[in-house]
């Protein structure tokens, strides 16, 4: 009997930490709260871009107003956070459906020089085909990287090869083009969902 | 060009070389639940390699990554210095983890050691085998060939399973089930 009863109270106690443990995340994760710093002397995250997709369209930042969007860094030379990123990208818009037409997502490489226009069309053939592939010239990847406080650098592998370290959260921005928020890389699946239907929802 | 940073060295990842407790848990969790899975390892001397696995590839991809647990019973550490496989030009031994926000990958330049008694894991978000120069893409379901080169032990031929492109583990199937990438 007292076994139990230390058992029951065990199992409270693991009950109580899980249920503090998702109010933690829940409040660290809050997508509604703006992060935005624009005001306080540090400028807003995102701005004006013009890219060429991987259909060959130029876009530019102009031609996503009215719409949420969410930005992802990255190239198709990564073994692991891009394709999953995009992988996880393509769940979240089958998830949200129809909504899911409202939001455009972004992939743009920071490897212009091996991601043509065309590798990028191959390579998004594998996922969801809302999903926009953009390059440009080193000059113009490097604006959209400023202006999005994004970082990547190259890294040497062996002989004259090389692989690229990059901000790997997806940005999310709303229909007037201000940051609200990221996706982060490490947060559940279920988090991630949740921010882009407040998103969509505006 | 005026970007590049070739070779400045990487902020070190202290982090993904000393196994957290949820780390150590998991590997001890993944240990007993290995004799139930389908065996799908492969021995030489004092070294067991288990379910090595890689992902299916968008298409285009020129790179994949591999991933297994490398187990050491011996009383002396070994090293996984390199190897090759009948799907790549070439392969290296990387690690990466997930700092502030920012993706960081670089090769294990002295190889990855596997102390006596421990067993090291390979995994997304980790160290991983870094598959360079694709031959073709590679589909969810399908195995392929490689052999790892150890210091001590010397060549191990095992043979990859391909999971889903979005699998975070072994035996995944879909990757559906997984909540929050390794990292
Ligand atoms: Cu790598």
């Amino acid at each position: 009997m007292r076994k139990l009863r230390i058992a029951l109270w065990g199992l409270l106690a693991a009950a109580a930490v899980a249920a503090a443990g998702l109010a933690w995340q829940a409040s660290r994760g809050a997508p509604n709260a703006p992060v935005r710093t624009a005001g306080a002397g540090i400028a807003a995250v995102g701005g004006p871009f013009r890219l060429t997709t991987h259909e060959g369209k130029t876009l530019s930042s102009a031609d996503l107003a009215g719409r949420p969007f969410a930005v992802f860094f990255g190239f198709t030379h990564c073994p692991d956070v891009c394709p999953t990123t995009l992988f996880e990208l393509s769940e979240h818009l089958k998830a949200l459906g129809p909504r899911g037409d409202d939001l455009r997502v972004l992939f743009i490489t920071v490897d212009p020089e091996r991601d043509t226009r065309e590798l990028l069309a191959t390579y998004l053939s594998s996922f969801d085909p809302r999903i926009i592939g953009l390059t440009g010239t080193r000059e113009e990847i490097d604006a959209v990287t400023v202006a999005y406080k994004a970082t990547y650098m190259k890294v040497r592998t062996s002989g004259d090869d090389y692989t690229m370290n990059h901000t790997a959260s997806v940005y999310l921005m709303d229909a007037r083009g201000r940051f609200v928020g990221v996706l982060d890389y490490q947060e559940p699946r279920e988090t991630q969902l949740q921010k882009l239907r407040r998103l969509v929802a505006g | 060009m005026s970007n590049h940073l070739v070779g400045r060295p990487a902020a070190p990842f202290r982090r993904a070389r000393r196994p957290s407790l949820t780390e150590a848990l998991l590997a001890a969790a993944l240990t007993l639940s290995a004799g139930a899975a389908l065996a799908h390892d492969f021995r030489a001397g004092a070294l067991t390699i288990d379910q090595p696995w890689s992902r299916a590839t968008p298409a285009g991809a020129q790179v994949a990554g591999g991933f297994m647990t490398i187990r050491n019973a011996g009383p002396a550490e070994d090293r996984l210095i390199g190897g090759a496989s009948e799907i790549a030009g070439r392969l290296e031994i990387h690690e990466m983890g997930v700092v502030d926000g920012v993706m960081r990958m670089r090769p294990v330049e002295q190889g990855l050691a596997i102390k006596p008694g421990e067993a090291v894991e390979l995994k997304p978000g980790s160290y991983h085998i870094m598959f360079f120069e694709l031959k073709r893409q590679l589909k969810q379901g399908e195995r392929f060939k490689g052999e790892l080169q150890f210091e001590k032990a010397g060549t191990i031929p095992v043979e990859f399973a391909v999971e889903s492109i979005g699998a975070q583990g072994a035996g995944q199937g879909s990757g559906a089930a997984h909540q929050g990438h390794g990292g």
